[in-house]
């Protein structure tokens, strides 16, 4: 054994990375409840990558079969609906995973330095995880995917002078079809999980180069014995790696709560409306995006048009996006954690989380007067959470942090 | 030959000029991967233009009939709801009724402006069936006076199921609602009094 380790280890460094990112890296032994989810979301990129493997065995990408194939999967293939549902239901699972990772982020600071570039990697991952679930959404070809492709492939042809040709470019044909769903089938399979693949892997070695951020927002590195290693750190394997996979069973047990006894969840992971086919002459009564991108959607909504155009109302939605990459830079706070902050900070983190919430609940509701200014005030909050950063971070009495972490 | 220094500038002229030739290089590469995202020729014949016979079309009927794979509305309208496209009441509640303002680009320029119509044939309209906010098909209400459309105030239009925008029976926006210009009227002509052919413009007589 002895030998066969030293073998490859003069060839290939495999001790010496199992050291530095596994037995020797050593991690805050503070972590709590909200530090479950980046291993979680590894898992879900996993699960995805396995279960999107065999979808792609009997998916046909032609809007002429798309829908029926997708049936064929769930009623003719042994277990196809289960592989199935945990496909897409999968995709809201993650979403769930993400955005409690995300907001893990805001409470501890973590987005601030060293740790900016990591912060934009997982952003740039966000927004292609996005991407990645808009177009696995078209693909089913249901009238959901159909209408909700056309409303945002649209939003494209709101752009000034180039619109109409960049429209048509994009949907490769003068209205969603054959052409649009191929391509998206190809997106969706090959280049974003690639790209995805990739990021998840730069994202783990900034993580590795900066080390990880803990509740107490204080940097263990800073702390370390006399043989190097930080007071405060653990191995994270053995110590984390068995901790994580407690957690995993837990979270599969709820998953498989969710995708044996309600995989639609009403409405809410797939629309009723996708159930039928997709008709190009015919739009439903109601359309909304799944709820992990209706915040956006409402940010859309809520601006009305302008000049004779939709476009500011775009702006504004990749604004409300775009605008989480800044989040480093316009943060001015002395301390990184909540504990330590100051009131007036968690008052604005609070109005921040009452807003993203309320313009997710809004997305999927029809537009009324009253739905209307209410998306008005929650965008208006939802911007004024990052543009008015630089000034409630700067005042305000943060508490005094201590040297060494406190659990 | 050993006594020879190393010129750095230019080794760096060298540089910058492979990587600008480089660079240039990518982007003819490119241009093919990125036009094989363009329409196809087959489906660009697709896009031929359609043809549509109205001698059974009924006053009040609505026929739709796919154009470059959109929606697009043939229908006949009756004199009430013609009168009612030149009422007073009716223009005021529209953003651009006579199409001169954002709407200038959404109709061909042979069309009359109330009735969005060419001219001796002002009863029948062909309209793109999709709205100008997001792309969704609005549903057909030509009752005047619909209850859940604002009642007395309603002459009859369309209305846009996604996010509630209103257009009149020419395909004119109503002032307010999220799509901001009028419906597009496709290029057309008559071949004969009652055959429609939909994607080429009248010629000029």
């Amino acid at each position: 054994m002895k030998n066969k380790q030293s073998w490859i280890d003069q060839r290939f460094p495999l001790s010496k990375v199992w050291n530095e990112h596994l037995a020797e890296y050593y991690t805050p032994r503070n972590f709590n409840f909200w530090y479950f989810f980046g291993g979680l979301a590894v898992l879900m990129l996993g699960m995805q990558l396995i279960t999107g493997i065999f979808l792609t065995m009997y998916y046909k990408p032609d809007a002429a079969s798309a829908f029926a194939s997708v049936e064929y999967i769930m009623r003719d293939i042994e277990w196809g609906w289960l592989i199935r549902y945990l496909h897409s239901t999968g995709a809201s699972a993650f979403f769930v995973i993400i955005y409690l990772h995300m907001f893990r982020a805001l409470l501890y600071g973590s987005y601030k330095g060293p740790r900016e570039f990591l912060w934009i990697l997982g952003m740039l991952l966000y927004v292609l995880l996005a991407a990645e679930a808009f177009f696995g959404y078209v693909l089913p070809w249901g009238q959901m995917s159909f209408w909700g492709a056309q409303v945002i492939i649209s939003l494209f042809g709101s752009v000034p002078l180039i619109g109409p040709d960049l429209l048509v470019w994009i949907l490769g044909d003068y209205a969603v079809g054959d052409a649009t769903l191929n391509r998206f089938f190809s997106l969706h399979v090959i280049v974003l999980p690639l790209l995805l693949v990739v990021l998840v892997f730069l994202h783990l070695v900034a993580l590795h180069h900066v080390g990880s951020n803990n509740p107490d927002g204080i940097e263990i590195k800073e702390n370390k014995d006399k043989d190097g290693i930080p007071k405060d750190g653990i191995p994270f394997h053995p110590y984390f790696t068995i901790k994580d996979s407690m957690v995993v069973v837990g979270f599969i047990w709820i998953l498989c709560a969710v995708i044996f006894y309600a995989p639609a969840l009403n409405g809410y992971f797939l629309e009723h409306a996708n159930f039928v086919e997709a008709n190009p002459l015919k739009t439903p009564e109601h359309i909304a995006p799944v709820w992990y991108l209706t915040p956006f959607y409402s940010v859309l909504r809520a601006i009305p048009p302008m000049f004779g155009s939709q476009f500011p109302g775009v702006l504004a939605m990749f604004a409300a996006i775009l605008i989480f990459f800044a989040l480093p830079w316009l943060d001015r706070s002395p301390v990184k954690s909540i504990r330590y902050r100051s009131p007036i900070y968690k008052w604005a983190l609070g109005i921040f989380v009452v807003s993203f919430v309320m313009l997710g609940w809004l997305g999927l509701k029809p537009v009324t007067p009253t739905y209307a200014l209410l998306g008005r005030i929650a965008t208006a909050l939802y911007f004024a959470y990052f543009i008015l950063m630089p000034w409630y971070t700067s005042i305000g009495k943060t508490k005094e942090v201590p040297t060494r972490v406190t659990e | 030959m050993s006594e020879q220094t190393i010129d750095l500038k230019k080794r760096r002229f060298l540089t910058k000029a492979t990587g600008v030739v480089g660079a240039v290089g990518v982007g003819f590469v490119a241009w093919p991967f990125l036009s094989t995202w363009k329409p196809s020729a087959k489906t660009k014949a697709a896009g031929a233009p359609v043809d549509v016979d109205i001698s059974k079309l009924e006053s009040g009927q609505l026929v739709r009939v796919l154009w470059r794979k959109k929606p697009v509305w043939v229908f006949k309208r009756d004199e009430s709801a013609l009168d009612a496209l030149n009422s007073e009441d009716l223009i005021s509640k529209l953003a651009d009724p006579d199409g001169t303002g954002n709407s200038k680009n959404q109709q061909p320029k042979y069309v009359s402006s109330n009735y969005r119509s060419i001219e001796n044939k002002e009863a029948i309209a062909v309209i793109v069936g999709v709205c100008t906010h997001l792309g969704c098909s609005p549903t057909y209400r030509p009752e005047p006076g619909a209850s859940d459309l604002g009642g007395d105030s309603w002459k009859g239009g369309f209305y846009c199921p996604c996010h509630g925008s209103k257009f009149d029976l020419a395909g004119r926006v109503y002032a307010g609602v999220p799509a901001p210009t009028n419906l597009e009227i496709p290029p057309y002509q008559y071949l004969t009094d009652s055959l429609i052919r939909i994607g080429i413009d009248q010629k000029n007589t």
